[in-house]
């Protein structure tokens, strides 16, 4: 196996992700071009396998790969009368006859795309897996707090929500410390996993301590399945402790910005008014996407690799 | 196979804790039974002589927790392809474990069990259902059961959580002297989990089992051994807390032995970090690294009674999936012995003695199974272990159906040579 | 052995020389603009642009292209090249487009540079301006505006230095490896 992957965050080198940055940056040009446009990927076909319904993160892919001139296949693998475990090893045959030069997967399965880069010769891409990592969100944060603030070294970034479940908070840990941000994490004690200070972040519980000196709050989606998995007693108490409202911001001295991954679930994680508000940096994250996502496209689609 | 009449196991070192014999000696077998054991060199004469100098020679290795999947999924394994990884192990008896498809919760899976054990390369020992169809809801008919020849009760792969039924089997079995096998799993706690619950389970994202879900059951089921006066013996134990928790209790005298695997007193779960590989998926999960250390302790102190494999084949087909998707379990047989002398023997962390009583002596006494010693008169089970033998596990050659192990390509020291069972030499290196 | 082809005064002379040659072609410097390839293109088409606004008078655009995202060799490599910005700050509808390169070679940096310029837009003409034209063409390309010619065999290189970028103006033909 020579081809490269991207399968997480962890462990990313600092070169490596300014690369991606850099190379992103260009491409946010070419997004405003009258034609947008380019043929770099003539010849090169992907597989955007998404096992799990994600239609930003699937449009976000399918955008990118158009706009660098892929060939561009769509499997839709979610099908509930096959075994979980059967319907990714079948697609993983089928791709494999298909000869497909790289393959997008999203799965539930954390170490689905790890399953599919040991089994493929083609370079895998990790667009979410279960609750493991989210590589291709964690960069296009990272490029969108780059453009607000510059310099990611030394801001204080707080991540606010439902961390058990969360791949985009675990890939954006791994980014934020590797670029020399500060990291604290809040939500309720139920949907914060075992022991997580030792990836070097702050844990807080009470809301209003956490935000104090944050330069970035990073409110991620609150599934409404975890009341009815028991983890929280209610929906309203969840928002009156952990939501963001306007209310509890005005008592801030600093300047921030708000972060969401998408999709919103308005008036429970964030009140409309904070999302559609002036700190709100939201929109510019969904057009980083697609630069961001072309500029890993781009990188891994590099040239036959010796051995 | 045909057995000899006699059989001459020469100059090997013989090693039986049961007697505290170790020396140099001469082992003569005849008519399927131990005749003798005489000085080195002694003018003992036999139609077969096995040279073993340099080796050392024990009674058979006893693994009482074994999934041998027949019936029903004769593709993983069979009672006959798994007594063949057996004894290419050092095993001449295995107990197996009555989570088959149909369960062997009647005095007909009993039979058929045994009928099949009686054309395999070793002893084959049924463990009946402590629960009609391993469903948790009614005891099965345990007099019929032992009559047939179940040797203890076990719903394994499953707990049984009802606190209430496992009271009942604790004090019913007591009538007919058999022993509650329990699997230790709190299911509400562990629902969802696919790893120990860590700073691993964390960093993957994975469902976690905590420690927890075994710790409550252990205590749960020492409370009621306590109470009832029932024979408990604990499956597969993975945790520190655990392993306090049965300390305590044999300190006060309860009835209670416990186990442990290979693969749980050697990995651990940060292993997964680096390869999600769905060979380390197992129940019990692998534990961490202080977990690892006090099961190893409780080797050494005499908390834990006996090492087993908890062999539990499982096809390619199921098993090379995504983590989340892949079934529980580790194949053991054709690795336990080379790991236990490679990774605690050779490390010097145990000694030889307390390696052949946790795996032969023990075992055989927890369940009243015959052998488990070279006593004159007692059945003719030796295994010959060479100890510096080096060699390489290598899963396609395994004699079992299945191929999971997490152990692929490890070099290993030390490896069974010989295998006698009743006197019959069942397995032979190289041959 | 490196020999020393252009110094500062030559390229300077050169440019003056191009400049009013542009002008002379598109008779005046309306509908001119200037879109230099980088890296190096990018400071001589700047300086040609400048030039022919002291003669004329008049404002001239002046681009930069990055021409890695056209290129027809990239699968064939081992790794992908650093993507640098495109900037095409007007429109070319219509325009007069001079594309300025360092060094004219096989040609196929410039085929990817009309691929990308044709996709901001319709220009009315594209005209191809060069420092050095060393020759082995391998597409049907030629320059309009032509610094100086040399004939090189494949394994010398042309190699152009910029004071903005290299500290110093000169362009050094150098025997580079055998292959
Ligand atoms: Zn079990």
């Amino acid at each position: 196996m020579g081809r490269e992957h991207l399968l997480g965050i962890e462990g990313m080198p600092a070169e490596r992700i300014k690369l991606i940055l850099d190379t992103a940056e260009s491409f946010k040009e070419v997004l405003e071009r009258p034609i947008r446009k380019v043929p770099t990927l003539r010849g090169v076909s992907v597989a955007n396998l998404f096992f799990e319904p994600s239609t930003r993160t699937r449009v976000s892919f399918e955008l990118a790969e158009k706009r660098l001139s892929a060939e561009l296949v769509n499997v839709s693998a979610a099908s509930s009368s096959v075994l979980k475990g059967e319907t990714l090893k079948d697609t993983a045959r089928n791709i494999e006859a298909m000869k497909v030069d790289i393959v997008v997967i999203r799965h539930s399965a954390p170490g689905a795309p790890h399953f599919l880069a040991r089994c493929l010769e083609s370079s895998v891409i990790n667009a979410g897996d279960g609750a493991h990592e989210h590589p291709t969100q964690a960069l296009l944060d990272l490029l969108t707090l780059r453009e607000r603030f510059g310099e990611l070294k030394g801001l204080r970034v707080v991540i606010v929500g439902d961390i058990t479940y969360s791949r985009v908070a675990r890939s954006n840990i791994w980014g934020l410390k590797r670029m020399g941000a500060s990291v604290a994490l809040c939500g309720p004690p139920t949907l914060m996993p075992l022991r997580v200070e030792g990836m070097g972040v702050e844990v807080y519980h009470n809301l209003d301590q956490a935000l104090q000196g944050a330069d970035v709050i990073y409110v991620l989606r609150l599934q409404l399945e975890r009341q009815k998995e028991g983890l929280l007693p209610s929906l309203r108490e969840y928002t009156n402790q952990w939501g963001i409202t306007a209310q509890r911001l005005t008592k801030l001295k600093q300047k921030f910005i708000i972060m969401h991954p998408g999709p919103l679930n308005r008036g429970i994680e964030i009140t409309p008014e904070v999302a559609d508000g002036p700190y709100s940096v939201i929109l510019d994250q969904v057009t980083n996407g697609v630069a961001v996502r072309m500029a890993i496209l781009y990188l891994l689609s590099g040239g036959k690799v010796e051995g | 196979m045909k057995a000899e009449a006699q059989l001459l196991v020469k100059g090997g070192r013989v090693v039986d804790p049961a007697s505290g014999l170790d020396q140099v000696a001469d082992l003569l077998i005849s008519e399927g039974k131990i005749e003798r054991i005489s000085e080195p060199g002694s003018e003992l004469r036999a139609e077969r002589v096995i040279p073993a100098q340099g080796k050392l020679v024990v009674p058979g290795l006893i693994d009482i927790h074994t999934h041998l999947r027949e019936p029903g999924r004769e593709d993983e394994e069979t009672i006959l392809s798994g007594s063949q990884a057996a004894v290419a192990g050092g095993f001449t008896a295995v107990a197996c474990m009555a989570n088959t498809q149909p369960p062997i919760d009647s005095q007909e899976g009993v039979r058929f069990v045994l009928e099949r054990g009686r054309e395999a390369f070793c002893r084959i020992y049924p463990i009946a259902a402590v629960t009609k169809g391993l469903r948790g809801e009614e005891l099965t008919e345990v007099a019929d059961l032992v009559r047939a020849g179940a040797v203890a009760l076990s719903d394994d792969g499953n707990p049984v959580s009802s606190s209430q039924l496992m009271r009942r089997a604790l004090e019913y079995s007591k009538a007919f002297g058999v022993s509650i096998i329990s699997h230790c799993e709190d299911r509400d706690l562990s629902s969802g989990g696919v790893i120990n619950e860590s700073f691993t389970s964390t960093l993957l994202g994975l469902g976690g089992i905590p420690s927890l879900s075994e710790e409550v059951m252990v205590a749960r089921d020492i409370q009621l051994a306590q109470f009832t006066g029932g024979r408990l013996h604990l499956a597969h134990l993975s945790t520190a807390g655990s392993l306090e928790l049965v300390r305590e209790a044999k300190g006060k005298g309860v009835r209670v032995t416990a186990e442990v695997t290979p693969h749980h007193l050697i990995l651990s779960d940060e292993q997964i970090r680096a390869s999600f590989d769905p060979n380390l998926k197992v129940n019990p999960p692998l534990r961490e690294r202080e977990d690892v250390d006090a099961l190893r302790e409780g080797l050494a102190d005499g908390t834990i009674d006996c090492i087993v494999t908890d062999h539990a084949p499982h096809s390619s087909e199921e098993k090379d999936v995504e983590f989340d998707a892949a079934p529980f379990g580790i194949i053991g047989l054709e690795t336990s012995l080379g790991l236990i002398l490679t990774e605690l023997y050779h490390k010097g962390l145990l000694d030889l003695k307390p390696i052949i009583s946790l795996m032969s002596t023990n075992p055989a006494r927890i369940l009243g199974l015959p052998g488990g010693d070279l006593r004159p008169g007692g059945p003719a089970d030796v295994t010959i272990i060479d100890l510096e033998k080096e060699w390489e596990v290598e899963p396609a050659r395994f004699k079992s159906k299945s191929r999971n192990t997490p152990f692929g390509g490890w070099r290993l020291k030390g490896k069974a040579v010989v295998t006698i069972v009743g006197g019959r030499i069942v397995y032979q290196e190289g041959v | 052995m490196d020999r020393k082809i252009l110094d500062g005064g030559d390229i300077k002379r050169i440019l003056v020389r191009m400049a009013h040659e542009v002008i002379e072609v598109n008779r005046g410097a309306k509908d001119v603009v200037v879109i230099g390839i980088r890296t190096r293109g990018v400071y001589l088409a700047q300086r040609l642009a400048k030039i022919m606004e002291e003669i004329e008078g008049v404002q001239i655009p002046v681009g930069s292209l990055d021409i890695n995202l056209y290129r027809d060799d990239f699968q064939t490599r081992a790794e992908q090249p650093v993507v640098g910005r495109t900037e095409i700050p007007f429109d070319v509808l219509e325009k007069i487009v001079i594309l300025v390169d360092d060094v004219l070679f096989s040609g196929r940096t410039v085929r990817a540079a009309l691929d990308e310029i044709i996709d901001f837009g319709r220009p009315k003409a594209i005209q191809l301006a060069v420092l050095v034209d060393r020759g082995h063409r391998e597409l049907p390309i030629r320059a309009d505006y032509i610094g100086k010619r040399l004939s090189t065999s494949r394994h010398q290189e042309v190699i152009v230095k910029v004071r903005e970028e290299d500290g110093v103006d000169e362009v050094i033909l150098s025997e580079g490896v055998e292959a």
